[in-house]
């Protein structure tokens, strides 16, 4: 909790989104929202988290997510970095690579690769909209348009980021210094790489966008371990009310809370 | 086959706003009234649970599916059209409320000038002054005329905010009273006065304080949680169909709802809707529904492309600039933005509402003198915090990368301390910018989908220039440490970020130019009405839905007073006096 809020009393009491209804009224008809809701925004997880090395069978990059539960002494391991859409690890390696390259872990906080990025993304091209399946796909396609999915796009971009790395230096895309993969980034970018039915520029596009998505999205997506992208950015997530903080001359730095605190309690 | 249904007083096609307020008006007065959607049912339970950037922003949770019909769009009339294909460039709202529950909630009225444009002008400054291809035109009503459903509809959402300075001319106060002011927004406040504006709290339907409406709908007070424009409001805070006029239609027991009902045709006879054809979209299954009078009240597009298949009005011809009906298109997202960065402060910028700001209107419609100006009307500069949502704020000062290390510092340490300034202005129309149906492209049913002929003019080059100028002036003066002005886009692309778009079923006071008249009754059938900004002759500089609703209160006044005196228009047609 930041200073700010420790001066205010009213802002002590963390409310759960339950009390939140109670005391907003919503759940008994829609009564009076008003002074009552102090503290509202303040709610945070309970569960305590921190980084453990986790053993994996292959050498895949592990984010920070191994949940500890405090009553209990064993470790849970994240069943759910594992993968839905890509079918060979050393696609996902490369991909994981190339995240980690567009958002990278330093003095101020994780990288993609920790905030579990590159699960996210596996998640979302497994997902309805990776299949494009909300999207008008009647042919024809004109000239500029991609008939290919999000996910095959993706796809086709990550091995052929790969491609061009074996090309150029005769390794692995992951396996190149930061200082190579930038410029291979940076071709893909201006759309100065062959691709099929898409360009390199569209790759480029949907690659930093899943990214930025992985790292700042919910944590119910698989990305944004433990909130740590929102607290590199202050944001305080998926909090009820501000309403006792908007008119402040200061900024007031809040402890996010997630999504799954809405159904906790 | 088609089932037959049992005949009622009024249907109306399409459930948001314009639909519940069709509902809500017709059931006090006692008739029947059936609503068709083709979206789903929802309402204020399924917005618990909402507070996600990435469902709602992002992945466009709440917008219609593009998968089995879309629109195309083109710049020139030599060109073959593209279809949007994803649902996140369309933005048309999905299921019952419509748009209405996803908005932003901003509520300007449009000012006097608007609705006597071409009047107003050519008496200011000679025919002369307007482009010869620009079709600009009147709009049948004025603002005095207008202004007691104004009145209503902003009582109906319980708006909350303070008269423009420029614009007094209001018969009650706004019923709610502004929301609070942030420090940014007292900052703006003081450099537009010193710079001698006159800023305003933008009105809103995010309340600011729990209030019940005249119908006697309770909307809560707002609590500033940012999950507002693409979200639903779980809070039952910002003014929403699902919790006004759709509840005080169902309240009568006159009103039946019926989603997952895609209206495919308006049945007629001898110059008369009998009523509509539906189709269930989950089983393919038909349906006639007759009814005395009925009320198209869906999205620009869908109004348009219904006149259009069901061969009611005569289709607008861009040659020859003759018939009406996808007339003087016009799109309204080329908005001129600027954002400061401030090295030395940090604001809490995730505290915010869809609406939340404030603007002034000092170089909006005639307010300016444009005898030396290239361009007619003009916008509004608004300073407008919607919440830094995370995955979609990173902005970094001009010039620095957009990945990698450099990029994660400056975006991580420029989160909190930036202030976008925002214009809407006016789109006006031209003679070869218009709807009609697209040649190549269909709907799942084989319907041809609506094509879009439209691009960005020089009168939009001619504003967005001369409010960015003023935008970057006033970045300067807050004391900004970077601008970063966005560059307007050559050409328009067909991507939608709001559903701002007009025309197509035009209002006036002659039959040879306009679709409908002032009670939004078709001028060729008068038993059918079409509600929205179909009937906006241009697009003024705000937001659409305040005059879109205000004109349908008005019509409504029409439609009960045709079925109680059995039928007649309800205006006279009267050729304008200028020359087109």
């Amino acid at each position: 909790m930041s200073e700010e809020q420790k001066k205010d009393p009213i802002l002590e009491k963390p409310t759960s989104r339950r009390e939140f209804l109670k005391n907003s009224g919503l759940t008994v008809g829609g009564l009076v929202l008003g002074g009552a809701l102090g503290g509202t925004f303040l709610s945070k997880t309970e569960t305590v988290t921190k980084e453990v090395e986790v053993e994996v069978p292959v050498e895949v990059p592990a984010s920070s997510d191994t949940q500890h539960e405090t009553h209990e002494t064993h470790e849970v391991p994240n069943y759910t970095d594992a993968l839905q859409y890509f079918t060979r690890l050393e696609d996902f390696l490369v991909l994981s690579a190339a995240t980690e390259t567009i958002y990278p872990e330093d003095e101020h906080g994780p990288g993609a690769i920790k905030l579990g990025a590159p699960f996210y993304i596996d998640k979302q091209l497994a997902s309805p909209w990776g299949r494009n399946a909300d999207d008008y796909m009647v042919r024809p396609f004109r000239p500029g348009e991609s008939p290919l999915t999000r996910s095959e796009i993706v796809l086709q971009g990550v091995r052929k980021l790969n491609e061009v790395s074996q090309e150029k230096h005769s390794i692995a895309f992951n396996e190149l210094s930061e200082e190579q993969q930038i410029a291979i980034l940076t071709d893909f970018e201006s759309g100065n790489i062959e691709m099929e039915l898409t360009s390199s520029a569209s790759f480029f596009t949907f690659l930093r966008q899943l990214t930025l998505e992985g790292c700042f999205s919910d944590p119910l997506y698989g990305g944004n371990k433990n909130m740590e992208g929102w607290k590199m950015k202050e944001f305080p997530g998926a909090q009820m009310s501000y309403v006792h903080v908007v008119e402040s001359k200061e900024f007031v730095k809040i402890d996010p809370i997630s999504l799954s605190a809405h159904i906790k309690h | 086959m088609v089932t037959k249904l049992p005949k009622v007083n009024v249907v109306t096609v399409g459930i948001g706003w314009m639909g519940g307020i069709v509902a809500a008006e017709l059931t006090k007065a006692g008739f029947n009234v059936v609503g068709l959607d083709k979206g789903k049912e929802k309402n204020l339970k399924d917005y618990a649970l909402t507070h996600d950037e990435l469902r709602y922003k992002n992945r466009g949770e709440g917008l219609q599916k593009t998968t089995n019909e879309t629109h195309t769009v083109r710049n020139t009339l030599d060109e073959e059209a593209y279809p949007v294909r994803s649902k996140l460039s369309a933005i048309i709202g999905d299921g019952i409320g419509g748009g209405g529950s996803h908005w932003a909630a901003q509520t300007h009225r449009y000012y006097p000038y608007d609705f006597e444009i071409r009047t107003k002008t050519i008496e200011k400054y000679g025919e002369d002054k307007i482009p010869k291809d620009m079709t600009i035109q009147d709009w049948g009503i004025t603002y005095d005329e207008l202004e007691p459903y104004y009145d209503k509809f902003e009582k109906m959402a319980g708006i909350s905010g303070e008269p423009d300075p420029n614009y007094p001319q209001r018969s009650n106060p706004y019923p709610n009273p502004p929301l609070k002011k942030n420090e940014l927004i007292r900052m703006y406040e003081e450099t537009t006065k010193k710079l001698g504006y006159k800023p305003f709290m933008i009105p809103t339907g995010t309340v600011s304080q729990t209030y019940t409406n005249p119908d006697g709908q309770q909307l809560n007070a707002c609590q500033y949680c940012s999950f507002c424009s693409q979200n639903y409001c779980e809070f039952g805070a910002k003014a929403d169909p699902v919790i006004t006029v759709i509840p005080t239609a169902q309240k009568t027991g006159k009103f039946e709802l019926r989603a997952h009902s895609k209206v495919t045709r308006v049945l007629h006879e001898n110059g008369k809707a009998t009523g509509v054809l539906y189709q269930d979209t989950r089983t393919g299954e038909m349906y006639e529904q007759p009814a005395d009078l009925v009320v198209l009240s869906s999205f620009v597009f869908s109004n348009v492309r219904l006149l259009l298949l069901s061969g009611i009005g005569k289709p607008y011809d861009p040659i020859s600039g003759t018939g009406v009906i996808g007339k003087n298109f016009t799109d309204h997202h080329n908005a001129v933005s600027a954002t400061g960065l401030f090295d030395d402060k940090k604001f809490n910028n995730y505290a915010a509402t869809g609406a939340y700001g404030m603007t002034f209107t000092d170089f909006t419609g005639d307010l300016i003198d444009h005898s030396n100006l290239d361009f007619l009307h003009g916008g509004e500069i608004e300073a407008r915090f919607s919440g830094n949502s995370p995955i979609g704020t990173n902005l970094t000062p001009p010039g620095s990368p957009k990945w990698g290390r450099e990029f994660k510092k400056l975006s991580l340490f420029y989160h909190n301390r930036a202030i976008s300034l925002f214009s809407q202005f006016a789109t006006l129309p031209y003679k070869h910018h218009y709807l009609d149906l697209d040649p190549n492209y269909k709907d799942i049913n084989g319907d041809p989908l609506i094509r879009i002929t439209w691009d960005y003019s020089d009168n939009d080059r001619g504003i967005h220039k001369f409010i960015q100028e003023k935008e970057v002036e006033l970045l300067k003066a807050m004391g900004a440490t970077h601008i970063i002005p966005a560059p307007m886009a050559d050409h328009f692309t067909g991507h939608l970020a709001y559903q701002h778009n007009s025309g197509g079923a035009i209002m006036g006071a002659d039959p040879e130019t306009s679709a409908v008249n002032k009670y939004l009754q078709m001028w060729d059938m008068e038993n059918l009405f079409v509600c929205g900004a179909s009937a906006f002759p241009h697009f003024g500089v705000t937001n659409p839905t305040t005059t879109a609703s205000a004109l349908t209160y008005h019509a409504t006044e029409g439609m009960i007073k045709y079925l109680k005196e059995g039928g007649g228009l309800l205006a006279q047609t009267k050729k304008e006096k200028t020359l087109a």
